[in-house]
C-alpha cells in the first residue's frame, strides 16, 4: 500500500484521497506487473493543464467532485500495451480506451473502500477529457496532483473531491482518520 | 495468458457461450481473451445495458458478464430486466465498484455473482465453474 505522509496544506480529507492512492497504486501493479511509487503528491495552484491522453470521472453523492487520470502520449501507449498485452500503435483507439478504463478501476476501487466506511456516492462513466485546459481547484475542491512513477512511465492522478455542503460540517468537527 | 482446462457444456460438450456487456472495448476485449483462455466462445458484445437486453435475446447465451456503470442503462438494471425474462439466465457482474450495498442490489436483482475488476482470470474462471455447476464438465488435460 503507497502511503504519503501528512503535510501543512495537504493534511485536509486525505481520508478522502487515500483510497485513491490505494487503488491506483493496486490496479497499475496489476496491469503493470511491477512496482509503483508516488513522485510527488502537489496541490493544484493553477488551472489543470493537460499532460497527454486524460480521462475523468465525476463523482456524485456524499462525496462530489472529479478525478482525472492523465498520461503523457508516450507512455499511454506503453502503459496501454502492457494492459492489453500486445504492443498498441500510439494512433490506436484503445490507448484512450485503457486510460478510460484505468480510471473506472481507480475510481472503482476507491468508492468501494469509501463506501464500506460509511460514504455513500457513485461513479459516472469515464470520459475522455479532451480540453487543454480544466477549472482551477479552490479551498472547497482540493485540487492535488499526484504524480505515480511506474516502470513505463509517470501517470498522473489529478483528484478534486469535497464533502457535500450539509455533510462537511460535522464530518469537519469529528477526528482525524489515519492514512494507512 | 495462461491457459485453463476447458469448460463446456455438459448437455453436448459444446464450449461455453457468452455475452460480454461493457462500455469499455478495452474492457470486452480483456474479457474476451480471459474467455478464450477457458475454451469458451464469445456470442455476443453490448457497450450498454439496453443493448445486452436486444443481445441476449439474439444470442441466448450460457453466461453474461455484465458490468455496472454504463451509460443510457446501469448493468444492475439491464440483469434484472433480462432475468426477468429468462429465470434461467445466468448473469456474473463484473464491476470496479465493489462495495457490499452494491454487490446485494445485483444479487438481489438476479445476477448470480460478482467479480470485481481489476479482474484476475483465475479468479473469473473459478466463479464461472461455479455458476454453470452442474450443466459444465472441465474437460482433462488431454482435452477430452
Amino acid at each position: 500500500m503507497l502511503w504519503w505522509p501528512t503535510r501543512r496544506g495537504l493534511d485536509m480529507k486525505m481520508e478522502l484521497i487515500q483510497p485513491f492512492i490505494n487503488a491506483a497504486d493496486a490496479v497499475l501493479a496489476d496491469g503493470l506487473k511491477g512496482p509503483i511509487s508516488i513522485a510527488s503528491l502537489t496541490m493544484e495552484e493553477e488551472a489543470y493543464r493537460r499532460k497527454g491522453v486524460a480521462a475523468l470521472v465525476w463523482v456524485t453523492g456524499d462525496i462530489e467532485g472529479r478525478m482525472v487520470i492523465d498520461l503523457d502520449s508516450e507512455t499511454a501507449v506503453r502503459v496501454a500495451s502492457q494492459f492489453a498485452g500486445e504492443e498498441l500503435p500510439s494512433s490506436d483507439i484503445l490507448v484512450k480506451e485503457t486510460v478510460c478504463e484505468l480510471a473506472n478501476q481507480v475510481v472503482g476501487n476507491a468508492i468501494t473502500s469509501l463506501n464500506d466506511e460509511g460514504f455513500h456516492f457513485r461513479a459516472h462513466p469515464p470520459v475522455l477529457h479532451t480540453a487543454e485546459l480544466g477549472s482551477k481547484g479552490t479551498e472547497d475542491t482540493e485540487a492535488l496532483v499526484i504524480c505515480l512513477e511506474t516502470g513505463s512511465g509517470d501517470v498522473y492522478m489529478n483528484i478534486a473531491l469535497r464533502y457535500k455542503q450539509d455533510l462537511a460540517q460535522p464530518r469537519a468537527a469529528g477526528p482525524e482518520r489515519g492514512l494507512a | 495468458m495462461e491457459q485453463f482446462a476447458a469448460v463446456r457444456r455438459s448437455k453436448d460438450g459444446q464450449p461455453v457461450r457468452y455475452l460480454i456487456v461493457d462500455d469499455s472495448v478495452f474492457a470486452r476485449k480483456n474479457l474476451a481473451r480471459m474467455i478464450e483462455s477457458f475454451g469458451g466462445q464469445v456470442a455476443g458484445e453490448a457497450g450498454d445495458g439496453m443493448t445486452a437486453i436486444a443481445e441476449y435475446e439474439k444470442t441466448k447465451p450460457d453466461i453474461v458478464l455484465m458490468d455496472i456503470t454504463m451509460p443510457q442503462m446501469e448493468g444492475i438494471e439491464a440483469a434484472e430486466k433480462i432475468v426477468k425474462q429468462h429465470p434461467e439466465a445466468r448473469v456474473v457482474m463484473v464491476s470496479s465498484v465493489g462495495y457490499q450495498e452494491n454487490i446485494v442490489a445485483a444479487l438481489q436483482r438476479g445476477a448470480r455473482h460478482f467479480v470485481q475488476k481489476p479482474v484476475k482470470p483465475e479468479v473469473l474462471y473459478e466463479v464461472i465453474k461455479y455458476v454453470l455447476g452442474d450443466d459444465a464438465v472441465v474437460a482433462n488435460a488431454a482435452g477430452a
